[in-house]
């Protein structure tokens, strides 16, 4: 865990209450899967948002405005500074790849998936990426993975935009080892059809961030875990469903 | 800066509540221990607890949040076999174990078996805790039941048993005479306030406990107030003063209402490092304010 002061370089935003986020500051140490916790003005718990890019000083953001937190975020402009908690959680394991690899990403859970697609792409990896949103205006980071030479799928549910269907839909089976990120009903369709070979990212409520309020705890096969500090990573065959 | 709590000597006042630094490994990688007034651990039973299903956490605004964890907990051996040991390798100051039950018997196994463990300084008994069924809170709401757990404690340890207090009462002061009636060698109060948030979009409660406890900025006017009546209402007997305290100038403002320690436990969610914040703040603020010892100014209102 390290806390800092970061600057905010740019904040626009990309798809339907999908806002990007760059700041400056100090990078080092991060890795694909971890998350950071902003403070934001006028609430008193920090919000959790996974890492999406780090290049130089530079970290990306990508989140979804969900309530009046993330609400006064989309408002911050650049220059302004935040408070940040960053080196959060485990990361995704990269040493399970093997030359091709899948990342499946639903809605907000996509953006992990870029600097994960970044790092195995540097490592000479062949990914496919199958990512899901609800509807065309939702779409986003088709580009990023394209232009890091992933072979990428888009499905919405109402078929507005590429596949009709579920990310599960376009997934074709025998699978490759995958990385995931996204909803919990994503997740148990993936458990159910692709199987378990893979890491899943998942999502909780949390108080500190840090491992110390155990507010996030979940039960998983091998024992009591914190989503903030042993996870947010977990491999798909310890999930309890 | 320094303080103490009964025969108990802490080198400043200020103190990670218990269930927001866990056992201190992980708040060891980011402050000092060492800096610590003390440091008052995760609440322990008999056997191990998982707690409550998520969410467990929501939020209360700029004003704090709700926790509903329910005393997740490795249980109280592997607490003595593990925990404490590697707890006081990274710490030399006073050690507050946290103990809570679910009946009568279970507090006062839990702290015959922390009476044992040389690195407990102090036993804090929570009778206070609104997130658990049939245990917890129940027994710090009536003063008859209080005295009772209190009793059963002190049979069992020679160690200083601080009886840590519930807010959610009519009158907290029958319940803390009733305690030091009983034999309790300190106070500690508040724990968290009962409350609720709902999800608007969902139409359920946000916590799947439906309720939790209240705690951070929202709840220090209301624990200074408790904080203020048992010091009156029990003069000779220690308070550690909890709830809300984020800032050196709230220390002093607890201090000021009759405690003699203060416990730190949302700010430091917000904040990791905030403990050690405060207790560099604290001198200054002490000078600003011509303190030359905290012990001067103990319920000094």
């Amino acid at each position: 865990m390290k806390q800092s002061k970061w600057h905010i370089e740019s904040n626009a935003c990309i798809a339907e209450k999908v806002w990007k986020m760059v700041l400056r500051g100090d990078t080092t140490g991060i890795v694909p899967g971890q998350f950071v916790e902003i403070a934001v003005p006028g609430y008193y718990l920090r919000r959790p948002i996974s890492v999406s890019d780090v290049e130089g000083d530079r970290l990306t953001i990508i989140y979804k405005t969900v309530g009046k937190g993330t609400a006064v975020m989309a408002q911050m402009q650049a220059g302004e500074e935040l408070d940040i908690l960053s080196c959060l959680g485990n990361g995704y394991d990269l040493t399970k790849a093997e030359d091709e690899v899948l990342l499946i990403g639903g809605g907000v859970g996509v953006p992990p998936l870029i600097y994960l697609a970044k790092q195995l792409r540097a490592q000479g990896k062949r990914v496919q990426a199958v990512i899901g949103f609800n509807t065309k205006n939702e779409v986003f980071a088709e580009d990023d993975f394209r232009e890091m030479g992933c072979d990428v799928t888009v499905c919405t549910m109402d078929g507005s935009y590429g596949q009709r269907g579920v990310v599960t839909d376009a997934i074709e089976l025998p699978a490759p080892f995958y990385y995931a990120c996204g909803p919990l009903p994503m997740f148990r369709a993936i458990a159910q059809t692709v199987g378990t070979n893979g890491q899943m990212s998942m999502e909780e409520r949390m108080g500190c961030g840090v491992g110390i309020c155990v507010g996030c705890s979940i039960e998983t096969k091998s024992g009591i875990q914190r989503v903030c500090k042993e996870g947010p990573v977990f491999n798909a065959e310890e999930i309890v469903w | 800066m320094v303080v103490k709590l009964g025969d108990i000597e802490l080198k400043n006042p200020v103190i990670p509540a218990s269930g927001t630094c866990g056992f201190g490994q992980e708040m060891s990688e980011w402050l000092d221990l060492n800096c610590l007034g003390a440091i008052a651990t995760k609440g322990t039973t008999r056997e191990a607890r998982y707690g409550n299903p998520v969410p467990r956490i929501a939020e209360c605004g700029a004003t704090g949040m709700l926790n509903a964890v329910g005393l997740q907990n490795p249980g109280v051996e592997e607490v003595i076999r593990h925990e404490m040991p590697a707890l006081r390798r990274l710490y030399r100051g006073p050690i507050i174990a946290n103990v809570s039950g679910f009946n009568i018997e279970e507090y006062a196994y839990v702290c015959e078996r922390m009476d044992k463990e040389t690195d407990a300084a102090i036993l804090e008994v929570n009778i206070s805790c609104p997130n658990v069924h049939n245990g917890g809170m129940a027994f710090g709401t009536s003063p008859e039941a209080a005295a009772e757990v209190t009793r059963a404690v002190k049979a069992v340890t020679t160690k200083p048993v601080f009886m840590k207090l519930s807010p959610n009462v009519t009158d907290i002061t029958a319940i803390a005479r009733a305690c030091v009636e009983a034999g309790a060698d300190g106070l500690c109060l508040i724990n968290t306030i009962l409350g609720m948030r709902i999800d608007l979009r969902r139409r359920q409660p946000v916590l799947a406990n439906r309720y939790g406890g209240y705690s951070g900025p929202g709840v220090f006017p209301i624990a200074l107030r408790m904080v203020n009546q048992v010091h009156q209402a029990c003069p000779d007997t220690p308070i550690i003063g909890c709830g809300g305290v984020s800032s050196a100038e709230d220390v002093i403002e607890m201090i000021m209402a009759g405690a003699s320690a203060v416990e730190i436990g949302a700010a430091g969610l917000r904040n990791p490092k905030a403990c050690q914040q405060i207790i560099e703040d604290l001198p200054n603020v002490m000078q600003d304010l011509h303190i030359a010892h905290l012990r001067d100014i103990i319920g000094i209102v």
